[in-house]
């Protein structure tokens, strides 16, 4: 690994200050759970790491304000987040995914924002708040502070709408209402998943009012299932809509072959994953599930 | 480079080095400290040979800067015997034959510790979660899992002891 000086800001806008000065011989250094093994591989490098660890506050977890979001710190580990009481208690589904992440040092020393800024494309996290209604990311540098949702942060492969001295200062995640019913699936062999869906069901009386499907790793970013949603709307949740909903999420994948699996197999995958999703997220829904 | 002082606790004693800030934890163990029990093996935080517990929680060695460390405490295999007695953790690995070569070994023996820290009582699927990321190529895992329900047991027997 070449040489590189760590930078120890004590606040967000000294970071933001730092990776203004640096350009692109910096960038933010957290768990190091990507960046040290593409900087050990050779595969890219920066003289300056700018640690943000070490930034009072910013793995904090808490309710906002209104009381109807939780704000979690981007230096939050996903260990942390998998113990946390508070996502227990008002996000139980993201302590379930956090618990799935990679493996347990992975976890201990992985970041939330980390995962997310990476955008590495089979991310859960990435997935999961890509569906996850109303879920947003703050954003901040010297020039100010701005919210984006989720569900536009990630472009394409490796690359977010994150400017390059924006800092992700937190994760915004609505408390969900007792009507919407949710769930995650994915399957994994390896570390990452080959594919991974996130469901999240609005439901009135069996009637599904909104559904949205979102589909990660089997693209460059996780993608909406459109279409699936569109056949979910307005239906009641039944078997057969499931089945119909998972086909459309399967049709609108795009994957390639590689290490993960064929492209067929993680079509296939995606299938399966949508149509138990959306069954677990029906279920919980009529408040009858675990 | 400029270099950075550290001063970190391994295995209950303080060790205070001049490091490069790119220097492996890894490789200031092996190298530096001669503590050769965790091993290099995948290097990309994949396998677990390189676990060492990081104020209790267990951590890539191989993906760590030893700059992280600065202020806290290590554990690695080399610490976990008390007055030349091995901990139960080990005891049952060896009773259990819950190893063959052994490469593997100290990366399960303390990742076995965290869980065991965490959840005394642990499910058999929490114990296979929570180990899911340390690999064996010889024994196939069930002595291993053996090794960790008796190890729980005795140490469970051992707290009961105490608190009476």
């Amino acid at each position: 690994m070449q040489e590189f000086q760590i930078h120890e800001p004590r606040s967000v806008q000294e970071a933001s200050a730092l990776l203004a000065q640096y350009g692109w011989e910096s960038t933010l250094y957290a768990g190091g759970t990507e960046l040290l093994l593409l900087m050990r591989e050779g595969l890219t490098h920066f003289p300056h790491l700018i640690n943000v660890k070490n930034i009072a506050g910013l793995d904090g977890i808490r309710l906002d304000d209104s009381g109807e979001a939780l704000r979690i710190g981007a230096a939050a580990t996903h260990h942390a987040l998998e113990r946390s009481g508070l996502i227990a208690a008002y996000a139980p589904l993201l302590a379930e995914v956090e618990a799935l992440v990679g493996n347990i040092r992975v976890r201990v020393t992985g970041t939330i924002g980390g995962n997310l800024c990476f955008a590495e494309p089979r991310s859960d996290l990435a997935a999961l708040f890509s569906a996850w209604p109303g879920a947003s990311y703050e954003l901040n540098s010297t020039r100010g502070s701005r919210r984006v949702p989720a569900a536009d942060f990630n472009t394409d492969l490796f690359l977010t709408v994150r400017e390059d001295d924006e800092i992700m200062t937190a994760i915004r995640l609505p408390v969900l209402a007792s009507d919407v019913g949710y769930a995650y699936e994915k399957f994994a062999f390896l570390e990452r998943p080959s594919a991974n869906v996130a469901a999240f069901l609005t439901l009135n009386q069996g009637q599904i009012r909104a559904a949205r499907v979102v589909v990660g790793s089997v693209g460059p970013a996780p993608f909406a299932a459109v279409q699936a949603a569109e056949i979910l709307r307005g239906q009641r949740a039944a078997p057969a809509l499931f089945e119909a909903a998972a086909d459309a999420a399967a049709a609108a994948a795009d994957p390639v072959d590689d290490i993960y699996g064929t492209a067929e197999y993680k079509r296939q995958l995606v299938r399966v994953l949508a149509r138990r999703a959306l069954h677990r997220a029906a279920t919980r829904a009529k408040g009858d599930g675990s | 480079m400029k270099r950075v002082l550290i001063s970190v606790t391994v295995n209950d004693q303080r060790v205070e080095a001049e490091i490069e800030p790119r220097e492996l934890l890894l490789d200031f163990l092996r190298d530096r400290l001669n503590l050769t029990g965790a091993k290099r093996s995948c290097d990309v935080q994949v396998c677990g040979a390189c676990t060492v517990l990081l104020d209790g929680l267990p951590v890539s060695a191989c993906n760590m800067l030893a700059y992280d460390t600065n202020g806290r405490h290590v554990l690695t295999i080399e610490g976990l015997a008390q007055d030349g007695e091995l901990h139960a953790i080990q005891k049952a690995f060896i009773e259990q034959n819950g190893l063959q070569c052994g490469f593997c070994t100290p990366g399960m023996i303390l990742t076995t510790k965290a869980l065991l820290a965490a959840r005394p009582d642990p499910s058999e699927s929490e114990i296979r979660s929570y180990l899911r990321g340390n690999l064996c190529r010889c024994t196939g895992y069930h002595p291993i899992l053996a090794a960790v329900r008796a190890a729980a047991e005795q140490m469970r027997d051992g707290d009961e002891r105490v608190e009476i």
